[in-house]
């Protein structure tokens, strides 16, 4: 079933803050084998999936029938051990292409202040089901 | 001449990538989308096998730009994901992370970057922005 196109422009926040640990930053450094004691700079994945996750959730689009397109991440300043990240995603585009949905989304996220600490754009390929 | 001036090639850096580096991102970055561990959901999606997330590659980009420019603060990264990483149940997919110094401008240096696997390229327009 195709997405529903009045989607363009809705948000979705991630349903929860998220402390970036030194837990945390250690075990995605360590599973990518990311070098030195700095935050990974795809960390910020962590929470747009959050907020990918309820938008999936919010449209019951399952999660195995998405594949990651793109994804940018600009970043307004380092992410540091102790920030308390925000994310909210919103859908910035739809099309159709040979029976798949490409949706087109951007996540904001922010630390405690409000600041904005990284923005991110991301294209999610939707295979519709069915003959599956 | 400075290792990031213009024009100057970075040294390709090899990874590998195997059914365990997968699980391992899974519980890191809480993406546990079963096609990047179980042969038959990813071949039900039309996908030629378990395929590495995307931000796994991404990621290894991420290293291999710290190891580049030694930890240089990242303000632009991303990249599109033109072709599946498919990892095998033995032994692993090898990723070759590429590049040179594309411009060195105003404080911020521009990598150009080519990313293969078996000699194919993975990501279309991948890009990354450094601080030095």
């Amino acid at each position: 079933m195709p997405v529903d196109p009045s989607l363009v422009g809705r948000q979705f926040p991630a349903p929860a803050p998220l402390t970036v640990t030194p837990e945390r930053v250690g075990a995605f450094a360590a599973a990518v084998g990311h070098p030195g004691g700095d935050v990974p700079p795809t960390f910020p994945i962590v929470l747009a999936f959050d907020a990918m996750t309820a938008f999936l959730d919010a449209e019951q689009i399952d999660l195995h029938r998405i594949v990651h397109g793109e994804q940018r991440f600009a970043y307004a300043r380092p992410l540091a051990a102790g920030d308390e990240l925000r994310a909210t995603l919103t859908v910035t585009g739809l099309r159709q292409i040979g029976g798949a949905d490409i949706i087109a989304t951007a996540s904001e996220i922010t630390d405690a202040t409000g600041a904005v600490v990284c923005t991110g754009k991301a294209t999610l390929v939707h295979s519709a089901g069915g003959a599956a | 001449m400075s290792a990031l001036a213009a024009g100057a090639a970075l040294e390709p850096k090899t990874f590998t990538v195997t059914r365990a580096d997968l699980v391992a991102y899974a519980d890191a970055s809480g993406d546990h989308n079963p096609i990047h561990q179980d042969e038959e959901v990813a071949r039900s999606v039309g996908l030629p096998g378990v395929i590495a997330h995307g931000m796994y590659t991404l990621a290894l980009v991420g290293r291999a730009v710290a190891e580049w420019t030694g930890g240089a603060e990242v303000v632009d990264l991303g990249a599109k994901f033109t072709s599946p990483v498919v990892v095998p149940a033995e032994g692993g997919a090898e990723i070759v992370v590429g590049g040179s110094v594309k411009s060195v401008a105003d404080g911020l240096t521009t990598l150009a970057l080519e990313v293969t696997c078996e000699g194919q390229k993975v990501l279309g327009m991948p890009k990354a922005v450094v601080r030095a």
